[in-house]
């Protein structure tokens, strides 16, 4: 694979590749558990609700797919890391062998 | 106590040094870094002072490695840096040195003159082979009758026919004979140069000129640049314009050269020279050779060299502060030494004795001084920083209390007050921890990054801030605006569905919806969700800045009465310490235990917990109206069923309190004075008193003397007097008011750290919620974007900008509301003779002009 970018775009797609990892993942476990501290994060602010019920339905659907959505965003980082980290290593071996 | 809490003790100490072994005692010095030497001779300038000679062929040396240095930094050849620290030669090796160093900058510079003839001749040939070559074509498109050219180039065609018309040739015959001219030009300007030659020889000369492709290069210019260029053939007629032609040419710095007339000959001189360029190319390859040996030899030592030269320099340069014995066998220093240290440094002369051969050892004896000696704060990596905090705003007076141990502690937890968050904090403790960790390979780097030095130097503070941070932030339950729910709230909904399918919004009541005991530690998590979050916060936050602030200033003051303590000054700590305690404790700390009074004594009435209305919330009165009525002896307006007092006897109390308090205020403004007027008098009564005694022996003219010296005294006194109360006056003032304010000004922990959860929270609502609320499945990929843009964002704002803007606030706190109240920060720092400051600073000014 070719360089695309430079040592210092590789270094912060690598910071924030972990970083992203991290904190997906987790936001992910908080929504598939419940967090009420999300709930603010779920698409239901422009719906009106005739019943507890129906409320209860769409806050649970939308736990379950803010979860997985999280987690599919912290797949994509993984992806990003394994390119950043692959810059990285060429960056760093091209910079040695000058 | 120890050295931390105070700067350390100095003494001024005389040196005898013998001439002989003074340079390896002082070089001894200069390895250990502990002594800062006086200048005993101030009034001789620096061309009379015994080692000139010596520390003008050290900068001679250093001329000389610097040039060497940039020879070899234009080749492009690594310098080796072993980060070994030779000692300083001896006075003997400097010859050696300066012989090597000539040898090498004579040799490099004949090298490149040669190199630079060299390649001025070659580019002189390359030149003639281009203007050869082109003007080859011109003169065979003039035989063949160029028909190629006039169609090409019409206009051309004209000034052609005008020149050389079929009549002026037949018609002239002999007489029209042409000459011409050929050279190159500069290529940007060929069109001014045309333009010349038309007007000036009135369109009566003929110009070719073709581009050269390839760039030459430029030997007059130090980097060689790189120039394009064009050769010109210009034809005319007669003598007149021909030194016309010659002059525009000189003018236009153009290169002119000889071209033959005859083919034939233009072929055998291309032929010469194409050999001849290619003789000179083995030339030159051979000179960088040999350039390139010498400076590859020469990098290896580079460094090396640079170190000694610049330690030979130091030490002259030291030892023209010294003075010379009348019998000039001896040279003898003043330097200021740490008492603590007077060992090492003896040893470090006895060191330096030995290696000279001299017999003789070097006395040092402590003088007596009454100038005030340099504050000398010993520190180590981790305090460095904390005490460049500090001296930033003033480097303490000699043996003052030292603020930097207790801002190790309060920097970081007043920072942290106010970024109170647990993401923000992390990513900067993860930061400071990666750079604490890395210490030695980042330090190596030497990095001339201002911005990354700052980050670097502080790495210990940042790391103490992002772990308070952290703290902070589990207190606030903050994780980038979000709240961890660790224990479980304990708060219950107590609602029917039908309240809260009706209601927008609807109000826990503490009385039954409460547990009625706290979330184990921090705020409780619900508070996250609540409308009502900012003003239960402010109330909250506001308290414990007042506290903080008022512990902090308390804390101040009494660092002032251990100052007072070690000076003796107990003048100082009878008319100014305890009236300034006694004013902020009645006034301020009463304050704040009213707040903690309030906090336990009040709460949510319960039928079983709290069931006295007066100890309600409803009937808790408010802190701030309570202080204020305090300072203005109102009594507080009555709502029954509420007590307005919150105990009993608070209002006489009170009045006890604030009328202490004012009384402090006089006693701060003119005790001190009065007392130290008292003082002189008395001493001037018993002066007076012997004067009597003295002046009955003498006779009249002692009498009349002193009556003369008398009223001018007491003149003086007064005068000194006026400025005393004037002095007092402005500290009691700046302190009573500074009270007020400052115990204000640590509101600012309050508001700072407001905005900073705001902030973090809008910025979650705005960017990181729109990925949150996606509808479909394909949110996922949405949310990898807007997470690295609300990253990125976090960082920058909320890490970057916040973080720098709290540790402003932090500074000033310390600088101003807690320095104020003990420190003066008048003196000045040492400045030990050390090579590793000197070498460390050497480099850096040598970089920075780079």
């Amino acid at each position: 694979m070719m360089k695309i970018c430079g040592p210092k775009y590789a270094l912060c797609g690598l910071v924030i590749s972990v970083w992203g990892i991290f904190q997906l993942v987790l936001m992910g476990i908080f929504f598939y558990i419940r967090s009420v501290a999300l709930v603010e994060d779920l698409p239901l602010d422009d719906k009106t609700f005739a019943k507890a019920e129906e409320f209860y339905m769409a806050a649970d659907s939308g736990f379950t797919r803010n979860a997985y959505n999280c987690w599919i965003a912290a797949c994509i980082y993984v992806l990003t890391f394994l390119f950043s980290g692959h810059q990285f290593y060429l960056n760093s071996r091209s910079s040695l062998s000058v | 106590m120890g050295s931390l809490f105070r700067s350390e003790e100095m003494t001024l100490c005389q040196l005898f040094l013998q001439s002989e072994a003074a340079y390896a005692c002082v070089s001894e010095l200069g390895e250990l870094g502990l002594v800062q030497f006086r200048d005993l001779n101030p009034d001789v300038n620096a061309f009379q002072r015994k080692f000139v000679n010596e520390v003008r062929r050290c900068d001679e040396m250093e001329r000389k490695l610097r040039y060497l240095e940039k020879e070899i930094k234009k080749d492009g050849i690594p310098m080796l840096d072993t980060g070994e620290n030779p000692e300083a030669p001896q006075p003997r090796e400097m010859i050696d040195l300066e012989a090597t160093f000539e040898k090498l900058e004579n040799e490099l510079r004949e090298v490149n003159q040669n190199a630079e003839a060299l390649k001025r001749n070659f580019l002189e040939l390359t030149e003639l082979k281009h203007i050869l070559r082109k003007t080859q074509v011109f003169f065979d498109e003039a035989e063949h009758g160029s028909v190629v050219s006039q169609m090409a180039d019409p206009s051309r065609e004209e000034e052609q026919v005008t020149l050389l018309g079929e009549e002026g040739l037949r018609a002239g015959g002999q007489a029209l004979k042409l000459g011409f001219v050929a050279g190159v030009i500069l290529r940007e300007r060929i069109p001014a140069f045309e333009r010349m030659l038309w007007r000036a020889c009135r369109g009566n000369v003929f110009l070719r000129q073709a581009e050269i492709e390839t760039p030459l290069e430029d030997p007059s210019t130090v980097s060689g640049d790189q120039v394009f260029k064009s050769v010109f053939i210009i034809f005319f007629q007669g003598d007149q314009l021909k030194t016309r032609v010659k002059k525009i040419c000189e003018g236009f710095r153009a290169t002119l050269y000889p071209c033959p007339e005859a083919p034939a000959d233009r072929r055998e001189m291309a032929m010469g020279v194409l050999t001849r360029i290619e003789d000179l190319n083995t030339v030159l390859g051979q000179t960088q050779d040999h350039r390139h040996r010498v400076l590859v030899a020469a990098a290896k030592n580079i460094k090396n060299w640079f170190i000694k030269v610049r330690k030979i320099k130091a030490i002259y340069h030291t030892l023209n502060l010294f003075n010379l014995d009348v019998t000039q066998k001896c040279l003898i220093a003043e330097c200021w030494v740490p008492v603590l240290d007077i060992e090492t440094i003896q040893l470090a002369l006895r060191r330096g004795t030995e290696r000279s051969g001299s017999s003789v050892p070097p006395i040092l004896n402590r003088m007596e001084t009454f100038e005030d000696p340099p504050t000398y704060n010993r520190t180590n990596k981790f305090t460095k920083g904390f005490q460049a905090l500090i001296d930033a705003y003033g480097v303490a007076s000699y043996r003052e209390m030292n603020p930097a141990p207790y801002t190790i502690i309060t920097f970081p937890f007043l920072f942290a007050v106010m970024f109170g968050d647990f993401g923000h904090g992390l990513i900067m403790f993860l930061f400071a921890g990666w750079m604490v960790l890395k210490e030695k390979p980042l330090a190596a780097q030497k990095s001339d990054n201002e911005i990354w030095n700052i980050f670097f130097g502080g790495r210990y503070i940042i790391f103490l801030m992002g772990v308070f941070s952290m703290y902070t932030g589990f207190i606030y339950n903050d994780v980038f605006s979000k709240s961890l729910n660790v224990f479980g709230t304990y708060w219950t909904v107590n609602y029917t569905r039908s309240d809260v399918i009706n209601n927008r919004v609807l109000q826990l009541n503490p009385t039954t919806d409460y547990i009625q005991h706290p979330y184990p530690i921090g705020m409780d998590p619900v508070w996250q969700l609540s409308e009502n979050k900012i003003i239960f916060l402010n109330s909250y936050k506001m308290k414990i800045s007042i506290i903080f602030g008022v512990i902090h200033m308390l804390f101040g003051v009494i660092v002032g009465l251990f100052n007072h303590l070690y000076f003796k000054r107990r003048l100082n700590i009878l008319c100014e310490f305890i009236p300034q305690i006694i004013f902020l404790v009645f006034l301020f700390f009463y304050m704040t235990s009213l707040m903690f009074i309030k906090w336990v004594k009040y709460a949510a009435i319960h039928p079983v917990y709290n069931p006295d209305v007066t100890t309600s919330s409803y009937c808790a009165p408010s802190v701030l109206i309570t202080f204020i009525n305090m300072v203005l002896f109102k009594s507080p307006t009555k709502l029954p069923p509420c007590d307005p007092y919150m105990y009993g006897g608070q209002y006489s109390l009170e009045k006890f309190l604030v009328i202490i308090g004012v009384l402090c205020i006089p006693w701060m403004l003119f005790a001190k004075p009065i007392m130290m007027m008292q003082e002189r008098k008395k001493k001037h009564m018993q002066n007076l008193n012997s004067h009597g005694t003295e002046n009955g022996d003498i006779d009249g003219s002692g009498v009349m003397q002193s009556q003369g010296q008398v009223p001018s005294h007491k003149e003086e006194e007064e005068e000194d007097m006026a400025e005393i109360f004037i002095h007092q006056g402005i500290h009691t003032i700046e302190y009573v008011l500074g009270s007020v304010s400052h115990t204000a000004s640590y509101l600012r922990l309050w508001a700072l750290s407001l905005a900073h959860a705001q902030l973090s929270e809008v910025l979650w609502n705005m960017v990181m919620k729109n990925g949150l609320t996606q509808e479909g499945w394909g949110g996922g990929i949405i949310l990898w974007g807007i997470f690295a843009f609300w990253a990125v964002l976090t960082v920058g704002i909320l890490v970057l900008m916040e973080g720098l803007s709290a540790f402003l606030h932090t500074l000033r706190l310390h600088w101003v509301e807690f320095q104020s109240k003990f420190y003066l920060g008048q003196g000045y720092s040492f400045t030990p003779f050390s090579f590793e400051i000197i070498l460390d600073t050497a480099q850096a000014t040598s970089e920075a002009t780079d």
